[in-house]
């Protein structure tokens, strides 16, 4: 199986230099993109029908499409590198071991949108990640793949590393250009979209480090090709991982398509010993809990849909039996309504109002009539209630644990957690 | 225009609009706090939810913000379906939210209140604790109380998007988000005082007012006019027991929307100060003891002066105080009370109004124009108003862009992100930085002569008929290429200047470019400055008449009655004493004592603007009428009482009479029959809840006082009477069922946001008519004798001669001062402490202290106006010498704080 | 005069010849100053270990930024501090991974061995303990971050390692 995001990563080895890449194949679809109209690349792009890998799985050509024809002003690409949603850490593993791909698919897609920059927003975090992408971006220069006139085509194009202060909202595209243009992080009312009025007023694209890390083999190898690399249906590869309580916690390159049982007991080898799988969440912590039943659902956002859930980032994340859900969501809204950049009302207050009813459930000073609260405030944060996704998101583990374990629930009201910490 | 449902009612709206002021506008209570009428939508409190439908069939519907909502043809909404979720938004929003409405400023009058009792949420479920934080000290103006906050940030979008403050701001986030400065210290916004009233809860208060706080329904109140410069802006000044409490804006379209500058709203302590004439004094003659006089006594006496005295009449004085006095002593006897010069520009600029082809702009003109010249006022310290205006002007270019990407108006944020740094153009030519640089596309800094040439120069650039200039260096060709593309190119150009340059030719120069710029589709829109309220009423008043304060203390009379004017602020100390003391009968009418009431035998006690009514006529010739507040205690009258036996009303129909384009004058209040099914009653001054009537004086006598009778207008001083909601014709209070707050003023307007249904906006008295154009031909400037040209710099805190004695400003306002630029200083061999005396025509300034301002250009010295200090008047003068003062020490509380915001990174 | 017209008793610092120099580099990334300000903070913190407000009105005046738009930023993100930290400064995740595997009971473990809750630093001004949200490397928890260097599947053994050699080279 062609395994076009991580050909190039091995593990324990240092990540490949431009030399090294290059010999790999890569750049070749800096090589052949130079060679076609900017339009026929988004139309590829579109044919393939990657879906953006940054959660919410958007067709990632028609995301572009929406650029308005240039104006002889400037237009940016935005790679969003601000990794940060509970449980997911797929896009530093491509940062960290193989920079040139995320290079090259940048020049790509720069060509593809005629944009003469690129900006990563990493989170600050990923130092090692920093450091091996700067040495990318440089060789790049220095081989011509950046800079003015590309491999003579006239093409110019700059790209810099923005590393980032904190703030998981810096995932929101909106609130990830208001950061790089050095303003607090509060989300940007859509419309105006970023594609027409995004940085510094410019049409923008934000794309994941993964999304943009497919761009290459897309471009290099044809949509034919993409499209086989899914199983039955399904196209492209992406990087889904497990954590918890399983014997091979990590993400890996699969096949879009498998099921969540094959990532749970191909990939990650199973729970641990005397750990029973009670629920997870699919990909990261603002998607609805799954329960062993849901193992067998292929891995898709529409499959995912059905059972009430969202793919998400596909990094799973495993509840065993010997953890607290209440907890465990406790955890979760803590982590949300400390990140709620405090622009919205149900989000800035609504989440630590939530937050405190929990913490009364865990310390068994809770009652039924907070639950019945904590009901009420899924549907008050619900999407479309709030300015943007933050709220919503958390939302989902609290809904769906109040429907899953809801007997745990009301248990915590008379005898606050019982599970051993 | 579409048409819309709203739970089953149908409605037709405008679709450029948002959902929220139009369902607003059409009667219907809907929540809100992030959006302002002024400041449009960015989304953020959640408050304005409505069910959208997406079709016929829908029957679930989304939720959706009003504000953020262009209402769709045919689009079905429901404003009661949301009602659960504006429920939960205010839930959460009062969780941190403390209970101290009964000691809060706010109480009563308070947004959140009634949004509170509007949504239904009324039972806290909440059982933790509450955030808190600490206040800061924000300066004598507003006070801080975070802990009430919800997070509307509406203070910030006020204070930096729409006012361009930058020490304010948001930090911290979630819900720790504060709202502040980076480090406690007063405010540097001159527009701080808005923040009261834009914060919908009482988190920034009116500080002066909490010192002498009472509930909003216990304040008697009348419409007012703002005293405080040219502008006119319209306020509500409220009073309990005998003193002015407090002001606030009350919206005129036209003139100032819905906010003021604070020397307008903070300036009034005047009103209540020690310094007041409280009774008429009399005395035989200069030296001799003075005695209280009876009413009857002092108007006698006064009233005896008639025939053999001069009248001096005043500009901050209404029309009908200054038309009685010229009545009282004739028209060949009245003075204007101001400089030749200063009489000289106003009667200029009412001939450019009344006779170029232009438009005299007002606040409105000036937020729709796209290009515009300041020629030499310092807008921010002359017209403070208008500075705010301007900031809003420049938003156009970005506007046009919203609207070319059919971004609705209404996405504030949206279009600010859109537009960046991208302005329209406006250019200044100043003598020294100002506090607009900031917006400015260009500043020139040069003395008023120069940039009256560069003015001209424009004209002629633009049209070439108007008379050229010769002799402009290379840079200055250029520089008028530039202004008068921007300007010509532009839809709506506006030209700013005034007095405050001293300089005629400056406003010559502006006439002639606001003349070319005159096409057949196209009038250029101007404002020209004064001084002071009624400076245009007083010029209109002197109708052919140049008799100025220097004839007037040139002539010979022996007795000489002074309205409201205090001569040594306008006139060398040694001139006017010499003239004063020429004077055996000297009559002046003041509110507050002064050094010219010193030297009087009669001292008539005059009310102010806010215990008399009246007429003042603001920069742009509007004529309005200020209703006043409450009855001055003891001996205080009108000076219309002192100086007249007719009512006001005959007054102003006379004075109306005499002068040009003074029928628009004669309008200005409404008759009994004008008002709706009146059945005898008048407007009240009070609320209907105000409280106390028959105890509020038990202390002092338990028999209840008669109420206030009000013989002449058409209010009265109690409760009873013709209620707003039913006519507001007279608009005083904003104030509505379930909208206790200044909010509540939709409720008054044709339209959301728009002019008012009823109220008068005032009246212009000069519109041009003219059709063709007239030049002003340049003048031949007579170089300066000296090394230095003078020009004046003003100050919002303190150049104001009533305002400067209200403790609020004093805290802001510093002693008179010189500057000049470092190269020029090292030259005088200056030091930034020492004392300077200016000799100036021969007359001696006085030493006041000397200040470096970076900006300011080399051979000119710029002279503080108005503040104590400094006897400096003819700051055009002909010769003029700096002289260092070795013997002057600063006093050890000399403030020279906030002389020079704009100049800070050079003082 | 000067001195009677200052609206602030804080000066500002003199900014370091490297700070200057990196502050200038980024200003060649971003076609508008605001952008290079929150850099600024960044670049101030590397070289002082934290945003004093004598730095904060450096990057001010050398920027052209007003400080409270500094402040806004400087304070809603949480990687710029603004209160003095110790040397090292440790960033323990506590999100909802590490949570599973116990972060809670590391946090005790540092409470314990170092003396210092969330936000305090030792008095040996050597460590500050942070919570940080997820750093994700979920596999691998629990993690924490000491500096720049992160270290993963954490357990108080271990913890007492890393610290012990912090501790040996300072």
């Amino acid at each position: 199986m062609d395994k076009p995001l991580t050909k190039n990563i091995e593990e324990g080895r240092a990540p490949f230099n431009f030399k090294q890449y290059e010999a790999a194949g890569g750049y070749d679809s800096v090589r052949k993109v130079v060679t076609m109209a900017p339009n026929d690349v988004v139309t590829l792009v579109k044919d393939a029908g990657l879906g953006g890998r940054g959660g919410a799985g958007f067709n990632t050509g028609l995301k572009w499409s929406f650029v308005p024809a240039p104006d002889g002003g400037p237009r940016y690409l935005v790679i969003n590198g601000d990794e940060m949603e509970p449980g997911t850490f797929k896009d530093r593993l491509l940062m960290e071991n193989d920079p040139h791909l995320l290079v090259e698919g940048m020049i790509t897609t720069c060509f593809a949108l005629q944009s003469s920059c690129g900006y990563i927003f990493l989170r600050g975090e990923y130092t090692v990640a920093e450091e091996r992408l700067l040495a990318a971006i440089a060789e790049a220069y220095e081989n011509g793949m950046l800079g003015k006139n590309i491999l003579g085509s006239g093409f110019d194009l700059d790209i810099y590393l923005h590393t980032s202060a904190g703030r998981y909202i810096c995932g929101e595209e909106t609130a990830l250009i208001n950061a790089l243009e050095g303003k607090r992080a509060n989300p940007r009312a859509k419309p105006p979209f970023p594609q027409v009025s995004g940085l510094w007023g410019r049409p923008t694209v934000v794309n994941n480090v993964e999304t943009i890390c497919n761009i290459p083999g897309i471009v290099a190898n044809g949509v034919d090709w993409y499209q086989g690399l899914g199983l039955g249906e399904f196209v492209g590869t992406r990087i889904s991982g497990v954590s918890g309580r399983v014997n091979n916690p990590g993400c890996w390159e699969v096949p879009v398509g498998i099921t969540f049982r094959q990532l749970l007991e191909d990939y990650a080898g199973g729970m641990q010993d005397g750990y029973e799988l009670k629920a997870f969440l699919p990909g990261g912590g603002s998607t609805d809990f799954l329960m062993p039943e849901h193992l067998d659902l292929v891995m898709d956002p529409g499959a995912v849909q059905k059972a009430g859930s969202r793919l998400g980032t596909s990094l799973i994340m495993v509840l065993d039996d010997k953890t607290c859900p209440v907890g465990c969501i406790r955890n979760l809204i803590k982590f949300f309504a400390h990140e709620s950049c405090g622009w919205c009302t149900p989000c800035r207050d609504g989440l630590p109002w939530t937050e405190q009813m929990l913490d009364k459930l865990e310390e068994g000073t809770g009652s039924l009539k907070d639950i019945e609260i904590l009901k009420e405030m899924t549907g008050y944060m619900g999407i479309g209630n709030t300015f943007c996704a933050l709220a919503p998101g958390a939302m989902e583990p609290l809904q769906s644990g109040l429907k899953y374990f809801i007997d745990e629930f009301e248990a915590h009201v008379d005898h606050g957690c019982g599970y051993s910490k | 225009m579409v048409k819309i449902t709203i739970d089953g009612k149908v409605l037709e709206v405008d679709e450029s609009k948002n959902l929220l002021e139009e369902v607003l506008s059409h009667g219907e209570d809907l929540p809100y706090f992030c959006w302002h009428p002024s400041m449009g939508s960015v989304g953020s409190c959640r408050q304005c939810a409505v069910i959208e439908y997406a079709n016929d069939e829908d029957e679930r519907g989304r939720l959706n913000m009003a504000c953020m909502t262009s209402p769709r043809e045919g689009a079905r909404y429901s404003i009661e379906k949301a009602s659960q979720f504006r429920a939960q938004a205010i839930e959460s929003i009062m969780i941190n939210h403390p209970h101290d409405c009964p000691v809060c400023e706010e109480g009563g009058e308070c947004h959140l209140q009634d949004m509170t009792v509007m949504s239904g949420h009324n039972y806290r479920r909440y059982d933790g604790k509450k955030k808190t934080h600490n206040n800061q000290y924000l300066g004598p103006f507003i006070g801080h109380e975070m802990n009430r906050c919800i997070t509307c940030y509406r203070c910030v979008r006020f204070y930096k998007d729409y006012a361009g403050g930058t020490d304010f701001g948001p930090q911290a986030s979630h819900d720790n988000t504060y709202f502040g400065r980076w480090q406690e210290g007063p405010l540097e916004s001159e527009f701080s005082g808005n923040l009261a009233e834009v914060c919908p809860t009482g988190v920034f208060t009116d500080k002066p007012f909490s010192k002498h706080y009472v509930r909003k329904w216990d304040l008697q109140t009348a419409p007012s006019v703002c005293a405080g410069c040219s502008v006119g802006c319209n306020t509500n000044p409220g009073e309990r027991y005998g003193t002015l409490r407090r002001v606030v804006n009350r919206f005129n379209d036209e003139v100032n929307g819905y906010f003021l500058c604070d020397r307008g709203r903070f300036g009034t302590g005047y009103v209540n100060s020690d310094n007041r004439i409280k009774e008429s004094m009399t005395r035989k003659s200069h030296d001799a003891d003075p005695y209280l006089a009876s009413t009857e006594e002092a108007k006698a006496q006064l009233q005896a002066m008639a025939g053999s005295a001069i009248g001096i009449g005043s500009p901050r004085a209404s029309m009908e105080a200054n038309y009685s006095l010229k009545e009282l002593v004739g028209s060949d006897n009245f003075y204007a009370g101001i400089s030749a010069l200063e009489l000289g520009m106003s009667k200029q600029i009412l001939d450019i109004y009344g006779s170029r082809p232009v438009n005299v702009a007002n606040v409105v003109d000036i937020e729709a124009s796209d290009a515009i010249l300041i020629l030499g006022e310092d807008l921010t310290n002359t017209a403070a108003r208008l500075a705010l205006a301007l900031r809003q002007s420049v938003r156009n270019l970005g506007k046009q862009m919203a609207r070319d990407m059919k971004f609705p108006e209404w996405q504030d944020a949206a279009i600010r992100q859109l537009t960046m740094d991208r302005k329209s153009p406006l250019f200044i030519l100043s003598p020294h930085s100002t506090r607009l640089d900031d917006i400015a596309a260009h500043v020139q800094i040069g003395s008023a002569a120069d940039s009256a040439n560069i003015g001209f120069a424009i004209a002629h650039e633009i049209d070439s008929s108007a008379p050229a200039v010769k002799g402009l260096g290379k840079d200055e060709q250029a520089l008028v290429k530039t202004i008068a593309a921007a300007l010509k190119e532009a839809k709506q150009p506006l030209i700013i200047s005034g007095t405050g340059s001293m300089s005629p030719a400056l406003i010559d120069a502006a006439a002639n470019i606001a003349t070319a710029l005159n096409t057949e589709d196209k009038k250029a829109n101007i404002a020209l400055i004064t001084p002071e309220s009624n400076t245009l009423g007083l010029a209109l008043l002197m109708g052919d008449s140049t008799a100025s304060l220097d004839d007037a203390m040139a002539g010979e009379s022996k007795s000489a009655i002074v309205l409201e004017n205090d001569l040594y602020r306008r006139a060398a100390t040694a001139h006017v004493s010499a003239f004063l003391n020429g004077i055996d009968q000297l009559a002046v009418l003041d509110s507050l004592k002064t050094k010219t009431g010193e030297q009087a035998n009669l001292v008539l006690a005059a009310g102010t603007s806010f215990e008399t009514s009246g007429t003042f006529v603001n920069y742009e010739t509007r004529a309005q009428h200020f209703y006043s507040v409450f009855k001055p205690e003891a001996s205080i009258r009108p000076s219309t009482f002192w100086l007249s036996d007719l009512t006001l009303a005959e007054i102003t129909q006379a004075c109306a009479q005499s002068i040009v384009g003074g029928e628009g004058m004669s309008h200005l209040t409404p008759d009994a029959e004008d008002l709706v099914d009146m059945k005898g009653m008048k407007v009240p001054r009070q609320q209907h809840r105000y409280s106390g009537r028959t105890a509020m004086r038990a202390d002092i006598n338990v028999h209840e006082p008669k109420q206030e009778q009000d013989e002449e207008g058409i209010m009265s001083y109690s409760m009873e009477g013709i209620s707003a909601l039913k006519d507001a014709t007279v608009f005083n209070t904003a104030w509505a069922g379930g909208w206790n707050s200044n909010q509540s003023v939709f409720k008054f307007q044709s339209h959301t946001g728009g002019a008012l249904k009823q109220a008068s906006n005032g009246q212009c008295l000069i519109q041009s008519t003219a059709k063709d154009k007239t030049w002003s031909e340049i003048s031949e400037t007579n170089d300066v004798a000296s090394d230095f040209q003078a020009f004046p710099l003003y100050h919002l805190f303190g150049s104001e001669e009533l305002t400067a004695h209200a403790d609020a400003i004093q805290e802001k306002a510093t002693g008179a001062y010189i500057a000049l630029n470092e190269a020029d200083a090292e030259k005088l061999g200056l030091q930034a402490s020492d004392g300077v005396t200016v000799i100036n025509d021969g007359n001696n300034s006085g030493s006041v202290p000397f200040i470096i301002r970076s900006s300011i250009a080399p051979g000119s010295v710029g002279i503080s106006v108005g503040l104590a200090g400094l006897d400096l008047y003819n700051v055009a003068g002909s010769t003029l010498s700096l002289e260092k003062d070795n013997t002057w020490t600063a006093p050890t509380n000399w403030k020279m704080n906030n002389i020079i915001v704009s100049d800070k990174g050079a003082v | 005069m000067n001195n009677l017209i200052a609206t602030t008793a804080i000066k500002a610092r003199q900014l370091t010849d490297e700070e200057i120099h990196e502050i200038e580099h980024e200003k060649t990334h971003y076609p508008y100053t605001q952008a290079v300000g929150l850099e600024a903070l960044k670049i101030v913190q590397k070289y002082q270990g934290w945003v004093s407000d004598e730095s904060l009105l450096a990057v001010s005046e050398y920027l052209n930024i007003s400080p409270d738009e500094l402040e806004g930023v400087a304070t809603f993100f949480n990687m710029i501090f603004r209160r003095p930290v110790g040397k090292n400064v440790i960033l323990l995740c506590d999100s909802v991974a590490c949570w599973m595997l116990g972060c809670d009971s590391l946090k005790a473990h540092f409470t314990k061995t170092l003396g210092i809750d969330y936000g305090e630093t030792t008095e040996d001004d050597l460590f500050t303990l942070i919570p940080v949200p997820c750093l994700g490397d979920c596999d691998k928890a629990p993690v924490m971050m000491i500096g720049r260097e992160t270290y993963r599947n954490l357990t108080t053994d271990k913890i007492d390692e890393i610290i012990a050699e912090y501790r040996s080279k300072n």
